[in-house]
């Protein structure tokens, strides 16, 4: 037996589907389109039934329009693959609008069930239902549950398997169409159509998807003269409503209550006229601190005040203490999204090093350590704070204040032609791009969606933070000049303009259309659901440790190879990074990267930066590892990087004396860097927000979305390079040549 | 009076008389339940004056003050 729920958004029809299939679950996608599907199999009543329940989870939605992809797939499904059963899901605590969608899916000829959630809700405001008078209207099994408690589910469970499991569809608004109704369903009917009149009564309602339908035409032309003169649409919606008020709604008696609920006062607050802005600011401020701060609480950095607190290596414990306590401390306390980076960070580089000393061969003990498990690690280890940033934002949207931070940001979003809605996955970007693309599954609109999926890598990430701080800090600490801080700052603010720049630019060209509709819910307040968010994440880290073994591992080890094999497939150490094949493609796309400062003009030894932004695709904070990698190459290599040895840069964990290396060894100037930056940050982004690119977007859409990556990246970085270069050379040029001539000492 | 749901002050309240505006965005107001005779209660602007937060039967609702054009209440 299949049983299908549908249900408005918000109607606790994920907590039902939860409470009826348990552990059985699997959430997949829909053919074709990114709209989650979940399905799973029921787990209560084995006694009474041998045989096995499916239960499909349809895609919340208000309607059965055509417009969304969401409405669409639970119209088709309903209609197309005649589940044995529908379970209407109706928020008891908000009747008319859900009941709104039970009169369409009434019209459809399958066995329905209505289940009025919420119902605990209700009792507590002490208001009271009638359920007979819904039921006897209705004609179809109403049962009162409460999918929170888990109430009454059992009860409705058994009646759902005596429900026939045949029914002809009703509907409440025959009498305000019946002289023209009648004659397209009988057309319908001889022509073998299932559910004629779910069909007939879409297709007077001017539907696309009806009119689109062979046929079409010809029911049109049976109904032909009648009503021609009226807004069918409207006389239809306004039937359903006048019945739903008249002889449904009646069945619930309010008792008399205050005018302010609580939900009302958290709301008066969230979204005050002065206050919500920065209350806004505050939270995301709390999330990302609690995530991604070193300095937890600034707990350091109160104590630099006085005295300052000691670094892990300073405190006298033993090798073993120093990495324990060296995951939670270091002269500051982490935040908890840093202690579990760092313990997934300790675990794995024990295992690397113990397998790597294990084995005896040089290249497979490299192969296995660096490049199978190092690449899987490099992805893997980012997955707690990918995990809690996704945490924090699904706390958001289920508490129903991701609603209000759309509804306060909208004004500004409207004039980049996208709604308040994409805001969230932007600003999740400074993040991980992985949840943030993820993220764009609340965003209605296709166009709206591509646009922000294509975006959100520029707004930097953290893992690309270190190239922007050690190229910042070498940039300082080689030419004396400028403020490291200020670039990194400066070069948030150009991912965030080059973000608003294309938008506005793909808005106006190639996704031209009018900004998407803004007419939303907002929810009432509630408590997260605590089950709900851990199925939540379960799902989600299933899917990227799945894509982290299969798409991701294998774009790595690719990588790794490349760059440790020279073209004969001999095994080349570290140190030798220069005569790889990696390395070839580098010295051949140099010149490519002229325009941007870092090409030709920066001599034979200028593939590197290359070099560093393809090994940047496995994952972003690679760029700098590679360049102290290949700081040793070109010392075996005999290049001028002033006095640090080929040790201590492959030790550089900060990054800054690798940057400076790179500079002395290349001679490449402050406008090459700065694009250099630039291109990076803007670019193809890791192979993991790659793979969750291309399966966010729709089908076909992804070449162009790289190509995207590619171009913007590339016109950008050559336009900071030029503007840099031009503006260089009248302000500072003097000044930069002397360096030139001192350095030739 | 015949007004527009945009022309409504935070505090006021109205029924709709007639939904205007076309296609997708006419649509949805009718399936979010603006159909004539619905009782709407303005409850408030966004901080930035647009968007509007309404009431209407019995939950609250969002739209554009450009969408509330569409909407004509009295």
């Amino acid at each position: 037996m299949r049983i299908a729920l549908i249900g408005n958004p918000n109607c606790g029809k994920t907590t039902l589907f939860n409470r009826l299939t348990g552990s059985t679950a699997h959430v997949g996608n829909w053919p074709g389109v990114t709209v989650e599907k979940r399905e799973g199999q029921y787990k209560g009543l084995k006694k009474q039934t041998a045989e096995r329940i499916d239960i499909v989870d349809l895609p919340g939605i208000y309607s059965l329009s055509p417009y969304t992809p969401e409405e669409v797939i639970s119209r088709n499904y309903m209609i197309d693959e005649k589940p044995d059963l529908v379970i209407n899901i109706v928020d008891a605590t908000n009747l008319e609008r859900n009941l709104y969608l039970t009169t369409q899916v009434m019209e459809a000829d399958v066995p329905v069930l209505v289940a009025l959630n919420m119902m605990d809700a209700v009792e507590r405001e002490g208001d009271k239902i009638d359920v007979g008078i819904i039921e006897r209207e209705l004609g179809v099994p109403v049962m009162p549950v409460s999918a929170l408690k888990g109430a009454g589910i059992d009860k409705m469970m058994a009646r759902a398997l005596e429900v026939p499991r045949e029914r002809k569809g009703v509907s409440v608004v025959e009498g305000a169409i019946s002289d023209i109704l009648p004659p397209v369903i009988e057309f319908y009917s001889a022509e073998g159509v299932s559910s004629p009149l779910f069909h007939a009564i879409k297709l007077l309602e001017n539907d696309e998807l009806e009119l689109e339908r062979k046929g079409a035409k010809d029911a049109r032309e049976k109904a032909a003269g009648v009503g021609e003169d009226i807004d069918l649409e409207a006389a239809i919606v306004d039937a359903r409503y006048k019945y739903i008020t008249t002889r449904l709604a009646v069945a619930k008696t309010r008792a008399k209550k205050d005018k302010f609920t609580k939900s009302d006062k958290i709301d008066k607050v969230m979204t005050h006229r002065v206050w919500a802005i920065p209350i806004f600011l505050v939270i995301l401020f709390a999330i990302f601190h609690v995530t991604f701060s070193e300095d937890f609480l600034y707990i350091g950095a109160w104590a630099s005040l006085g005295k300052g607190l000691p670094g892990v290596d300073e405190l006298g414990l033993s090798e073993g203490m120093t990495t324990f306590v060296g995951i939670f401390y270091d002269g500051a306390v982490f935040s908890p999204g840093v202690i579990l980076f760092n313990m997934f960070d300790t675990l794995f580089s024990t295992i690397m090093e113990a397998l790597g000393g294990a084995i005896e061969t040089e290249w497979l003990s490299g192969f296995i350590a660096d490049g199978v498990l190092g690449g899987l690690f490099a992805v893997l280890g980012f997955l707690p704070q990918i995990l809690m940033l996704f945490m924090w934002f699904s706390i958001l949207e289920d508490t129903g204040y991701m609603a209000r931070v759309a509804f306060v940001l909208d004004r500004i979003f409207r004039r980049f032609g996208l709604s308040g809605r994409s805001f969230m996955p932007m600003i999740m970007g400074f993040g991980c791009s992985v949840p943030a693309m993820i993220n764009t599954r609340t965003l209605a609109d296709k166009n709206e969606r591509t646009a922000t999926i294509r975006v959100i890598p520029f707004f930097s990430c953290g893992a690309k933070l270190p190239i922007l701080t050690a190229i910042a800090g070498g940039i300082c600490e080689f030419f004396g000049v400028g403020n490291a801080d200020l670039i990194t700052y400066g070069m948030y603010v150009l991912g965030v303009a080059a973000a608003i720049v294309c938008v506005l630019i793909m808005r106006n060209t190639t996704m031209k259309g009018e900004i998407p509709p803004f007419i939303m819910e907002l929810p009432t307040y509630h408590m997260p659901r605590f089950k709900n968010l851990m199925l939540h994440l379960w799902d989600k880290t299933k899917h990227f440790v799945k894509k982290a073994f299969t798409i991701i591992f294998a774009s790595t080890v690719i990588i790794w190879l490349f760059s440790h094999l020279n073209w004969a497939w001999h095994y080349l150490p570290d140190e030798h990074m220069n005569d790889s094949i990696l390395a070839s493609l580098g010295k051949f796309i140099q010149p490519l990267f002229t325009p941007l400062g870092f090409g030709s003009q920066i001599g034979a030894y200028g593939w590197v930066f290359a070099v560093a932004a393809l090994t940047g695709l496995i994952a972003k904070e690679n760029v700098i590892a590679t360049f102290g990698t290949l700081g040793a190459c070109l010392i075996a290599m005999g290049a001028n990087v002033g006095s640090i040895t080929g040790g201590e840069l492959l030790a550089d964990e900060e990054g800054i004396a690798s940057a400076v290396a790179m500079i002395t060894a290349t001679g490449i100037d402050i406008p090459g860097l700065i694009a250099f930056i630039a291109f990076n940050m803007l670019t193809v982004p890791c192979f993991a927000a790659c793979a969750t690119a291309k399966a966010e977007l729709k089908k076909g859409s992804f070449k162009w979305t790289l190509m995207f990556w590619v171009a913007a990246s590339y016109v950008i970085s050559a336009a900071v390079y030029t503007i840099g270069a031009w503006w260089w050379t009248c302000s500072f040029g003097r000044r930069s040549r002397r360096r030139q001539q001192c350095s030739s000492f | 009076m015949e007004k527009k749901l945009s022309e409504l002050k935070p505090g006021e309240r109205g029924a709709v008389v007639s939904v205007g505006g076309e296609g997708k965005i006419r649509r949805r107001l009718f399936d979010m339940g603006i159909t004539p005779g619905a009782e709407v209660f303005i409850r408030k602007l966004a901080p930035l004056g647009d968007p509007i937060e309404i009431t209407l039967r019995g939950y609250e609702l969002t739209l554009r003050k450009s969408e509330a054009d569409c909407v004509a209440v009295e």
